[in-house]
């Protein structure tokens, strides 16, 4: 995996001061149990963070309250100026700026990959069917399947599902994409056409959260990893800082995990 | 080797040997025999037990079937022309025709109206159940209705013109106030179509001619095969949508809206269809303004509706059910709104995922139709039982007319049963 991965060290930091995401003393409950706890963070253009984290520490959910997949109770998420309210025209115009990848994928198995990829842009963006799948193609393209168009996602292997939910989410032109553990559900021969698509993508600037146990990814893409346990934000740092030094016992006992083997 | 010929060498076969055959004891007819019906003593006597019952069934059928009397006034008839022979008495079918049909009051020289309100259904039926046709052909669905409703009940053309005005003006109000919000549009479009409908109400009498291009026939004169195949089409039709808006209701996250669905769906499951058809025939007309006359038809599709509705409903909630949640969340997360979402996602797979239980409804609702017989409606099974059983010359032919009513219903469950297979098959998509 090294050697895809190493083509991103000359990523440039092509971070602007705008913020992407603000999120203020954000706190969740599932019924009584705390799942995220006062989180502050905020995400500028063109960033790219990892989140890390153990299972249950609540890292999915963060990236799922960003665009109101899960609702928050406390605080405050500002998401491209606009501010997540109980509102559902504010709810449906942040997703639509918002490019979300699954664990899962997440296709449309009625539907073929082409019209996937096509049905937002045509009923959100309200955009003619041919330029749509015009915008298809070129990113089919770019994820480098544009053979597989008019098959269905079932036809497709879980590496080729995943780039395609990719190319459905930029077909939306998005200004902020979010990875929940994207290669988490893939074979181990899978995950590097993943990684190598999400590269791509981060080398063009595209401001991304990924929650991902990728170490080697979040080493060479991420300007800033996150760590997060038990629903806090523990720890956060460039990766090289990140990995080598970690500050909190918490962050060394799960680096020291995950990375000995 | 490649040089190896017969001239070099005492013995090479240069052609091959024709294949044999395998032992007949391992092929064809004997084979499938030996393995299927004589494998060992005891299924060979099985097969042979069975062969003897077959027989026996057929020898007292077939002649009864072929040896028939078409053409005969009365059983007594019948029972002279066999003179003892063993012979159904299919002269009621051919005598009877019509009044198995159409009933018995069903004036004789319309008998066209409904049989090319019955071929024109198929035109307008197709291109809802073949996605391949033109969909140009669904203009000609939206008019069918109300076509084959002066068709049937004749009348002034009026009546359902002014029921499609409604419908007309409330998709026009719907067009207009969408783009503000789906629940202005749908509330508007229902307030505007019940104005029109009240106007034209006023206006319909006032305008109608004596004398009308098709003659009125009063619903009391509907029956026979005829009556069953009316209730069945558009008690399907509407319980279709019902049910599905029934099953996004119980889903819903609103109180009210959930509590509504739920309470409609378990009261409505929880009570005998002849129930709700009792109350349809008798105690209705007291909750109606006194004065006012439902059409007994009417009341009579509305509670077979309500019944059929509530069980699709939850056949349709067993499909939401099954859809993963990640479904939902990638509609959601792509920006699409509740009714696109539905529209595009959600319901395709749902409902696809429940043809066969909707299929279940509406075969079972299809052949509850003869329930109306006990409140007095001449269907199919109310004309047999009735009129035609009850008449000294016919008295006594059960098994003729009972048959027949079974083959007519047959045909068309068998017929929906097997279109709901290839559209099953059509519509797999995700395992291919």
């Amino acid at each position: 995996m090294n050697e895809v991965l190493a083509k991103t060290a000359n990523v440039d930091m092509n971070v602007s001061d705008e913020e992407a995401i603000r999120i203020e003393k954000m706190n969740k409950w599932y019924g009584s149990f705390h799942v995220l706890r006062d989180i502050d963070l905020t995400v500028n253009r063109g960033e790219r963070i990892v989140i890390a984290g153990p299972s249950g520490s609540g890292k999915s959910t963060l990236i799922r309250c960003i665009n109101a997949l899960e609702e928050h109770q406390k605080g405050r998420i500002e998401v491209d100026g606009t501010v997540l309210s109980s509102d559902v025209k504010n709810i449906d115009k942040i997703r639509s700026e918002v490019g979300m990848v699954f664990q899962h994928f997440n296709l449309f198995p009625h539907l073929t990959i082409l019209e996937n990829c096509t049905l937002a842009p045509i009923w959100v963006r309200k955009t003619p069917k041919k330029e749509a799948e015009e915008t298809a193609m070129h990113f089919l393209e770019k994820v480098k399947i544009p053979d597989q168009a008019l098959k269905y996602p079932g036809q497709l292997s879980g590496g080729q599902q995943q780039r395609v939910a990719i190319a459905r989410s930029l077909c939306m032109r998005p200004r902020i994409m979010l990875f929940d553990e994207p290669t988490s559900a893939l074979d181990p021969e899978m995950i590097k056409e993943v990684l190598d698509t999400m590269v791509e993508l981060a080398e063009e600037g595209m401001t991304m959260l990924c929650v991902t146990h990728e170490m080697g990814f979040a080493r060479q893409v991420a300007n800033r990893v996150i760590f997060m346990d038990e629903g806090q934000i523990v720890e956060q740092n460039e990766p090289e800082e990140f990995f080598n030094n970690p500050q909190n016992p918490r962050t060394q006992l799960f680096l020291s995990q995950i990375l000995g083997h | 080797m490649s040089d190896t010929h017969a001239q070099s060498v005492a013995f090479v076969r240069e052609t091959q040997i024709p294949p044999s055959d395998p032992p007949s004891s391992q092929t064809g007819a004997v084979k499938w025999m030996h393995e299927n019906l004589f494998s060992s003593w005891f299924y060979g006597l099985l097969t042979l037990l069975s062969l003897y019952v077959i027989y026996v069934v057929l020898a007292g059928f077939l002649p009864w079937l072929f040896n028939g009397v078409w053409q005969a006034s009365s059983i007594r008839e019948c029972r002279e022309v066999l003179d003892g022979a063993t012979g159904g008495c299919f002269a009621v079918l051919t005598e009877r025709w019509n009044q198995l049909l159409f009933g018995i009051a069903y004036p004789q020289d319309s008998y066209w109206r409904p049989l090319l309100a019955f071929v024109l259904l198929f035109i307008a039926a197709a291109p809802v159940l073949f996605a391949m046709l033109p969909r140009q052909m669904l203009l000609f669905t939206a008019i069918y209705p109300f076509l084959a409703f002066w068709l049937i009940w004749g009348g002034t053309i009026l009546w359902p013109l002014l029921a499609l005005a409604g419908f007309i003006v409330g998709y026009v109000v719907f067009g207009r106030l969408v783009k503000q919000s789906f629940a202005y549009g749908f509330f508007g479009a229902i307030v505007a179509a019940m104005i029109t409908w009240w106007i034209g109400g006023f206006i319909v009498p006032a305008i109608a001619p004596e004398q009308t291009l098709l003659s009125a026939v009063p619903s009391r004169d509907m029956g026979g095969f005829m009556l069953n195949m009316i209730l069945g089409t558009v008690c399907v039709s509407l319980s279709l949508p019902i049910g599905i808006v029934l099953a996004l209701g119980r889903q819903s996250s609103m109180p009210i809206i959930k509590w509504i669905c739920v309470v409609y769906i378990e009261f409505i499951r929880g009570v005998p269809l002849i129930t709700l058809l009792f109350v349809a025939s008798v105690v209705l007309a007291y909750f109606f303004p006194p004065g006012s006359n439902l059409d007994l038809v009417l009341r009579v599709i509305i509670m077979i509706t309500m019944f059929s509705s509530a069980y699709i409903a939850e056949v349709i909630r067993g499909g939401l059910a099954a859809l993963p949640r990640g479904q939902y969340e990638a509609a959601d997360s792509l920006g699409l709104d509740y009714p696109q979402a539905m529209r595009l996602i959600v319901l395709p797979q749902a409902l696809k995922i429940s043809i066969p239980g909707i299929v279940n409804v509406a075969v079972g609702l299809f052949k509850d139709t003869t329930l109306v017989s006990v409140i007095s409606m001449f269907d199919l099974v109310g004309a047999i039982r009735g009129p035609i059983l009850a008449a000294t010359e016919w008295n006594g032919v059960y098994w003729e007319l009972w048959l027949f009513a079974a083959l007519l219903f047959f045909i068309v469950c068998y017929g929906i049963s097997q279109y709901s297979q290839w559209l099953e098959r059509q519509l797999a998509t995700d395992h291919r």
